[in-house]
């Protein structure tokens, strides 16, 4: 159980291509907070915007819980995006590079799964999708004292 | 001075820090919204007077009690922002108005933190005390979601303003620019999300025609984030302009955002890249066998 009960975690509605532009907005800001590095920041605003639009499209809206993981060694991000919609019914499948049940690039969920240092999905036919993902921020170690 | 010490169902030893940052913010109330008066976001709202700032100062921070109070430290829909929600809401249209964005709405809301948490922590006799820390961090979660508030109040209540902003952007920035004969350029800036990916290739097609480009730069360093919609939007504006007989490059492509597209597995290999702009173009202008040479000056180095 990492998280902190002292960050507040925030949950955003994906409902439209601006719920979108707000997500990545968020994450973008609260990942900073935590400091993440610029590349740490953009690789995870890019799979909250690869996930949050699998909402949207596959999953028909949903929401996003954002929580900062800040009791462990390093501080995290934690990133649900939640939706009620058809499910994966062929996970494997979905989440092959290049595999697309529309007109994507189908890198979407692989390509997520990439960008984060922990990914996993919850999905059940008919009932919903939830796609958890966590960032930590690299830590620079300290400086070992010479021998 | 020491903070009252009271029995209470949850801890037996000390209040609860939520209640003590409740009873703090109500103690202090005056103090906070002096020091507030003087943050830039009150600063430069109230500037007819500075009494007008301490007020507004004094009505979030009784709110921020009522809310502490309530134990609802990380809750955006606590009752007790009702009473301010309205006025949180015109400060941050305000803002707006002068050409602050979200973000520097965020952070000028997260800068009113700091005088408050000072203010707290000299309650303590030992600031570092455990008891102490315990409350600048529920303050901390506060102010959390006072800023979610604040920001939230910009996404509601400018739900026109946003779809009318939108439609704007759609036509003003996507200028298609003629850069030499033969040569354009279209400068992003912002999301690129379908309707607007839409609306640059159509007008970066209409430029190709109207100035018979042969030569089209995209130059996305204004774009924050390039997820594999992006990229497929601009694989395909890439491959419409060939088919105009124009050579598309792509400019503007950051360390940060080309190692994450690499990971993502997006291939641009068939897309020609140039680190910038001037790049871009100085390619553009060779391949028309335009040469860029310093003049010859006789004062040498001088600048
Ligand atoms: N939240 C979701 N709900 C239902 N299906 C999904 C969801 N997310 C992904 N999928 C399925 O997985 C496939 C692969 O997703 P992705 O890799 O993002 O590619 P793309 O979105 O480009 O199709 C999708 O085409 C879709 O069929
Ligand atoms: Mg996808």
């Amino acid at each position: 159980m990492r998280a902190s009960r002292h960050a507040a975690p925030a949950s955003l509605p994906i409902g439209s291509d601006a719920d979108l532009a707000w997500v990545r907005q968020q994450v973008r800001q609260a990942a900073a907070e935590l400091g993440f590095g610029l590349v740490q920041q953009t690789k995870l605003v890019t799979a909250a915007s690869e996930l949050a639009r699998n909402t949207l499209v596959h999953g028909g809206g949903g929401h996003v819980e954002i929580t900062p993981l800040d009791s462990g060694p390093a501080p995290g991000l934690r990133l649900a995006f939640v939706d009620a919609g058809p499910g994966i019914r062929d996970l494997d499948r979905a989440m092959t590079d290049g595999y697309t049940s529309g007109g994507g690039l189908g890198l979407g969920l692989s390509g997520a799964k990439r960008l984060v240092q922990e990914f996993e999905v919850d999905t059940r036919p008919g009932e919903g999708t939830t796609v958890t993902v966590t960032a930590w921020a690299t830590v620079v170690p300290p400086a070992r004292p010479g021998p | 001075m020491q903070v009252s010490v009271s029995v209470s169902e949850e801890n037996a030893e000390q209040e609860p820090p939520a209640q003590q940052v409740s009873a703090f913010l109500e103690r202090r109330r005056e103090q906070v919204a002096q020091r507030w008066a003087d943050a830039a976001l009150f600063r430069t709202v109230f500037t007819v007077s500075r009494d007008e700032a301490v007020e507004a100062g004094r009505s979030v921070a009784a709110a921020l009690a009522a809310v502490a109070a309530a134990g609802r430290l990380d809750d955006i829909r606590a009752p007790g922002f009702e009473a301010v929600r309205d006025q949180l809401g015109r400060m941050a249209a305000s803002r707006g108005r002068m050409g602050i964005d979200t973000d520097g709405l965020a952070d000028e809301v997260a800068a009113l933190r700091e005088p408050v948490t000072d203010l707290l922590r000299a309650e303590f006799p030992d600031p570092n005390a455990p008891e102490a820390q315990e409350c600048v961090l529920a303050l901390t979660v506060l102010m959390g979601t006072l800023r979610l508030v604040v920001l939230e109040t910009t996404v509601s209540a400018g739900e026109e303003v946003i779809a009318r902003q939108r439609e704007q952007l759609h036509e003003v920035a996507t200028p298609v620019i003629k850069l030499w004969e033969s040569t354009v350029a279209v400068p992003l800036i912002g999301t690129l999300d379908s309707a607007r990916s839409q609306t640059v290739m159509e007008s970066l097609l209409d430029a190709i025609v109207a100035e018979r480009a042969r030569y089209a730069i995209l130059d996305i360093t204004g774009v924050p984030t390039v997820d594999s919609l992006v990229a497929q939007h601009l694989m395909k504006t890439v491959a419409a302009a060939r088919l105009m007989g124009a050579e598309c490059i792509v400019s503007g492509i950051r360390p940060a955002i080309a190692q994450t597209i690499v990971q993502l597995g997006i291939d641009l290999g068939t897309v020609l890249t140039r680190a910038s702009l001037a790049d871009a173009l100085a390619y553009a202008l060779s391949r028309q066998g335009v040469e860029i040479a310093p003049l010859r000056t006789d004062s040498a180095g001088v600048r």
